[in-house]
């Protein structure tokens, strides 16, 4: 059972929350929403679930027109960002809710809640109040009450982001085991998300929204591998990937006086009005006989530091996997691994990747 | 500083007690007080200080036959009154109120927040601009004078109060959770008493008790719009002054009418130190 959308538009002001959007899900699989805050992640979600009608365009669930399926008989499930559970039920009616909504048998319904409450680890949690569980709880509970349905498609809004560090670790490391545990045999499991991180360890097929216009489709390997334009680049990392102007000609790579040997995906490029250098803030790295940058701020997050350089009119971001003490001002030099380096066209598309992707 | 803080607060816990409570007493006591016991100086203490009677209270159940005022009729006429016009009232404010709090209206530059407002403006307007388009309404319909016509104004006074109370409470109810409602297979009437409405008892105990207060101390319409057939307990307790002021009744029937918003007020407070009123919704 396929989810088909076509150029599903909706603009409620004079911003376009989906613009044209397509997709066609399969049963079984896992896909991610990758993109920004306010980027139509959410509006999309609801037009699936039926909150919202789209101004135009359709949806097609097994063959059939969804959008004329009210909410209530679309079988999905959903989990808000902020933990939406019933407060005024305790946590086992709360999961119970949705089976009592259909009429099944008391037995069964104790059977299936017990189920889902050992598969998100809130066992003996039965009779609290949702109000004394902890944000990591009540999100858990709110999982397991889209579990218990057995919904075909599993909507999943960004679940993580309200929760702090560790237990979004903990819990991204619990949804990839659910998920990959025969759950999505035959359901379709969508899950938004602005963290490119989060995306690749669910290593699902993503699609990348922004403005509401997607942006790429492919697996999470090859929106990593490639992105087809900056953008995309921008919001598949973090840190955002560092973009520099520079020019390439007689294979060299110029900018701010500095001169690389253009390595070989590069070499073939010739134009001479510009190009842009896409390189990941982990592809540089700190090299005595390197170039001087003046540190603009050094974070430190976990055990990695951030440093912000600058050089002229460019400015990078580069993160170590060691914890270093940078004052401002002071002078660094550093080594880019030109050879994993992009490049982008002036309108933003893609010119060569160092994993081969080509889309000139 | 301890101690000064714990002396304070009794201190002004006392003297708050005897300013809420010395009235009661005064009624109290003047309710079993004959004439002399009244004119005759100040007195306090029954046996002691005057020799109690139950003059006062017999007055408001004799029939006027016999030099009573009888306050039963009306007495149970407010009752009636006030508890149906104030659970209609809730009933269609909730309902409004919702609808007003989660879909959008509009009618030209009409929008919610007009309509919202439109409700408030009938008590923003001084009572006395109503009177006479009531009176006029009700006597083309057939209803002064009468406990349908009453309940028929009450509604459109206390309704507002309803309205606007709801209005901000469902509006503090985070939309999600309707929406999670429909999700899990209720549609919008399911979503809204299953769901809504538990979550919003607080909200409906504080606008009924409003209600109820409002429509019980009302004077103004039950005076203009009801003449013989019907009375209501305000109205009455006024007829009970004549050229000797009744002190005695006067009393005995103020304990009477402020005794159902007591008991309300007590149950509330019941609810309230439950911790039922906080929580509830983030």
């Amino acid at each position: 059972m396929d989810l088909v959308a076509h150029k599903l538009s909706y603009k409620p002001d004079d911003q376009y929350h989906l613009n044209e959007v397509s997709f066609n899900f399969k049963e079984g699989n896992l896909y991610t929403i990758l993109g920004r805050t306010l980027s139509g992640k959410t509006t999309l979600l609801k037009t699936i679930a039926g909150l919202l009608t789209p101004d135009s365009g359709e949806i097609e669930f097994d063959g059939k027109n969804f959008l004329k399926v009210p909410v209530w008989e679309r079988n999905v499930a959903m989990v808000y960002q902020q933990f939406i559970n019933y407060p005024h039920l305790n946590v086992f009616e709360n999961i119970a809710f949705p089976l009592k909504q259909r009429k099944i048998d008391q037995s069964v319904i104790y059977e299936k809640v017990m189920d889902a409450l050992k598969s998100v680890g809130l066992v003996g949690y039965e009779k609290r109040k949702i109000q004394e569980l902890s944000g990591g709880q009540q999100q858990r509970v709110s999982l397991a009450r889209s579990l218990v349905k057995n919904a075909k498609i599993l909507l999943l809004d960004e679940p993580l982001v309200n929760l702090d560090y560790k237990l979004r670790e903990q819990l991204r490391e619990e949804f990839k085991n659910l998920f990959s545990k025969g759950l999505a045999d035959e359901t379709i499991l969508i899950y938004s998300t602005t963290d490119p991180r989060e995306t690749m360890e669910l290593n699902g097929e993503v699609i990348v929204l922004d403005e509401g216009k997607v942006l790429q489709v492919g697996p999470a390997k090859e929106i990593f591998e490639n992105p087809n334009s900056l953008k995309v680049a921008e919001i598949s990392n973090d840190p955002p990937m560092n973009i520099i102007e520079a020019k390439i000609s007689d294979n060299n790579i110029k900018f701010e006086g500095i001169n690389l040997e253009a390595p070989q995906h590069l070499s073939k490029l010739t134009e001479e009005d510009g190009l842009k250098i896409g390189l990941r803030s982990s592809d540089i790295e700190l090299n005595e006989n390197g170039h001087e940058f003046e540190v603009e701020l050094a974070e430190i997050s976990g055990s990695e530091t951030l440093l912000h350089l600058k050089r002229g009119n460019t400015k990078i971001i580069v993160s170590i996997e060691e914890v270093l003490n940078f004052k401002i001002h002071d002078k660094i030099k550093i080594n880019f691994k030109i050879d994993r380096a992009y490049a982008f066209h002036v309108d933003g598309k893609l010119a060569s990747s160092p994993f081969g992707g080509l889309n000139g | 500083m301890n101690k000064l803080y714990i002396f304070l607060k009794y201190f002004f816990i006392v003297v708050w007690t005897v300013f809420v409570v010395a009235p009661f007493l005064w009624a109290l006591t003047t309710s079993f007080k004959d004439f002399q016991s009244v004119n005759g100086g100040v007195t306090y203490i029954p046996w002691v200080d005057f020799e109690p009677n139950l003059e006062g209270w017999k007055v408001l159940i004799k029939s006027p036959a016999r030099g009573g005022v009888d306050i039963i009729e009306p007495y149970f006429n407010s009752l009636f009154v006030t508890c149906t016009a104030s659970l209609i009232s809730i009933i269609l404010g909730t309902l409004s109120a919702y609808a007003l709090s989660r879909y959008t209206f509009k009618a030209g530059f009409v929008k919610n927040n007009d309509i919202t407002f439109f409700f408030i403006s009938q008590r923003i307007m001084p009572p006395i601009v109503l009177s006479i388009p009531f009176f006029l309404f009700l006597s083309s319909i057939n209803l002064l004078d009468s406990l349908t016509g009453l309940i028929v104004v009450y509604i459109v006074l206390l309704m507002p109060i309803a309205v606007w109370i709801m209005v901000d409470f469902f509006n503090k109810v985070p939309r999600e959770i309707d929406e999670t409602a429909l999700i899990d297979g209720c549609n919008p009437y399911q979503a809204f008493l299953k769901v809504v409405l538990p979550n919003s008892i607080p909200g409906l105990i504080v606008a009924g008790m409003f209600c109820i207060i409002f429509g019980w101390i009302d004077f103004f319409f039950a005076f203009i719009l009801t003449f013989t057939e019907v009375q209501l307990l305000p109205v009455k307790i006024v007829a009970l002054n004549s050229s000797v002021t009744p002190w005695w009744s006067l009393s005995a029937s103020a304990l009477v009418s402020v005794a159902p918003l007591i008991i309300v007020a007590f149950i509330v407070e019941r609810y309230l130190s439950k911790g039922n009123l906080s929580g509830a919704i983030k």
